[in-house]
């Protein structure tokens, strides 16, 4: 088992931390997991994405150009990451603030309408864990528990109450498709 | 066992929780993008109030070399840290230490140059590092960390290699492993050393007469050429018996390999990707990733370059490493460079589209 994945929209949605909650779900799950940032200046105020790898075998680059799935949250994320899903992979993206939605008719195309739920949730910073719930929902490559269990590990503990919101979060994304 | 657990963490992370752990007595740094991690985590993880372990932000990456310098002049385990403009500033604090022949550890996670460049991924410090940065015939033992683990391992490697031949290392990082985060097995709690052991295994630290006829005086400076010279022959002398017996490098499908790739630090894993694509095309390649970038896996390349019928070098820099794989394999194996600059990092297709193109394949 292998999957690539990006995660790519702008600074402050989210991107970076959805992307290592999941690589700690790996980690969780006794997977291979590497997590690489794009750390320049475009995080600060622009777009953000993280490659995010998780397999059974040891991984070899954490630099990619084509993925098996990409999470996207803006139309220049959507622009830049289209065509580089894999032929058969899929595209998880947010209809909401895109202009041209995705084309291509040789990947899965998934809408989800996170900020529409997290609006309905009173909380949007639960936005990227609607979005994680979704991914997970399309591709269940870790199951639910071992992101709570990497919640638990990452989040300090003054932070532990927020859990079971979080957990609602993945719930009602995967509601979402 | 703690030490046992898996953590994941950035490079950057775990060279800070690894140079505790190897027992360092200071670290001394000045913040830099991509390697301001390293600080940053040291004084989260506040050292100071368990191993003793010294932290210190100085007013500038010269003046934290010159603390490096004091420190290991002292017998002390001591490290710095910054990124590629950062270790420019550094350079004449090395010579100085590598010439008062003082063990000390030195990183750079580089980024793309020249001047102050970009803050992304770059080995365009490879001249720098294994050619002898600063004035003088001085070397550097030069390690390249591919993974978060091996920016682990390598602190207590590179603090252990320095102190057996009293020669500076350096830890020569990129942006890639610098900020990505993996699965890391942090290394061993080894205790700091008491006073009372640096004197003994350190008999020309400068830390007090304390009962000696003579005084340890560390210093660079020599007025005498005769003195001078027997100063540079030892040091050739301690670098011969280095590039004899510290020699790291890992080899990856060599066995039946018709072509090779030479690549150092995470560039090498893009490679392999871009290796296990190519033989599922039927491209028998092989990789060598030098673990070592001083000493040179010389011998290797020599080895492997009769067998295959040619070399790529893949680099983050217009080509540097190059140079050393050719003087191993001569003129008449054909030697390729592909590389990215400024901060740019390639996919593995375009690692595979170079091979292509080069050996027509």
């Amino acid at each position: 088992m292998k999957e690539e994945i990006v995660i790519a929209g702008f600074g402050g949605q989210g991107v970076l931390s959805m992307g290592k909650i999941l690589a700690y779900a790996g980690l969780m799950n006794d997977l291979e997991v590497t997590w690489m940032p794009a750390y320049g200046p475009e995080q600060r105020g622009g777009t953000a994405n993280v490659t995010v790898i998780l397999s059974d075998a040891p991984i070899s680059s954490p630099v990619l150009d084509q993925y098996d799935t990409a999470v996207i949250l803006n139309q220049q994320s959507l622009d830049k990451f289209e065509s580089k899903v894999k032929p058969g992979g899929t595209l998880i993206y947010d209809p909401y603030g895109i202009h041209h939605a995705p084309t291509r008719t040789d990947i899965k195309i998934v809408p989800v309408d996170a900020m529409d739920a997290a609006l309905k949730m009173n909380n949007t910073k639960t936005y990227n864990m609607i979005l994680l719930g979704a991914l997970l929902k399309q591709r269940p490559i870790v199951p639910t528990e071992a992101v709570i269990k990497g919640l638990r590990k990452t989040l300090p503990e003054r932070h532990h109450h927020l859990i079971p919101l979080n957990e609602e979060a993945i719930k009602a994304g995967m509601a979402l498709c | 066992m703690e030490q046992e657990e898996i953590k994941l963490m950035k490079g950057n992370e775990a060279i800070a929780h690894a140079a505790i752990r190897a027992g360092f007595d200071g670290y001394f740094g000045y913040p830099i993008t991509p390697q301001s991690e390293v600080l940053e985590t040291l004084e989260d993880l506040m050292p100071w109030e368990t191993t003793g372990m010294v932290v210190l932000q100085a007013e500038s990456e010269v003046a934290a070399i010159n603390m490096v310098y004091g420190g290991a002049a002292s017998g002390k385990a001591v490290m710095t840290s910054s990124s590629s403009p950062g270790v420019s500033l550094k350079q004449e604090g090395i010579s100085y230490i590598a010439a008062a022949e003082l063990p000390a550890l030195i990183v750079n996670v580089m980024r793309g140059g020249p001047g102050l460049g970009t803050i992304q991924p770059s080995q365009a410090d490879y001249f720098q590092a294994t050619k002898g940065g600063g004035h003088g015939d001085y070397r550097l033992i030069v390690l390249s960390p591919a993974t978060v683990q091996e920016m682990a391992d390598f602190v207590g490697m590179g603090m252990d290699l320095s102190f057996k031949y009293r020669v500076p290392a350096m830890i020569l990082a990129d942006g890639v492993v610098g900020q990505m985060m993996e699965k890391v097995v942090l290394p061993p709690v080894r205790p700091r050393r008491t006073e009372a052991q640096i004197a003994e295994q350190c008999p020309w630290a400068a830390t007090g007469k304390d009962g000696r006829k003579h005084r340890n005086v560390v210093t660079s400076l020599e007025m005498e050429p005769d003195k001078m010279e027997k100063n540079n022959l030892r040091l050739q002398e301690r670098y011969h018996e280095i590039e004899n017996n510290e020699v790291r490098f890992q080899e990856y499908f060599t066995d039946d390999a018709e072509y090779l790739i030479v690549a150092f630090g995470s560039i090498a894993r893009i490679c392999l990707k871009a290796i296990e694509e190519a033989r599922a095309q039927g491209i028998k390649i092989g990789l060598l990733r030098p673990i070592t970038l001083w000493p040179f896996p010389t011998k290797e390349i020599e080895r492997l370059g009769k067998q295959v019928k040619g070399i790529l070098t893949v680099e983050l820099n217009a080509g540097q490493m190059i140079e050393d794989v050719r003087l191993a394999v001569g003129k008449d194996m054909p030697v390729y460079h592909f590389g990215r600059m400024g901060g740019i990092v390639p996919n593995p297709n375009e690692v595979i589209d170079a091979l292509k193109k080069h050996f027509k394949i």
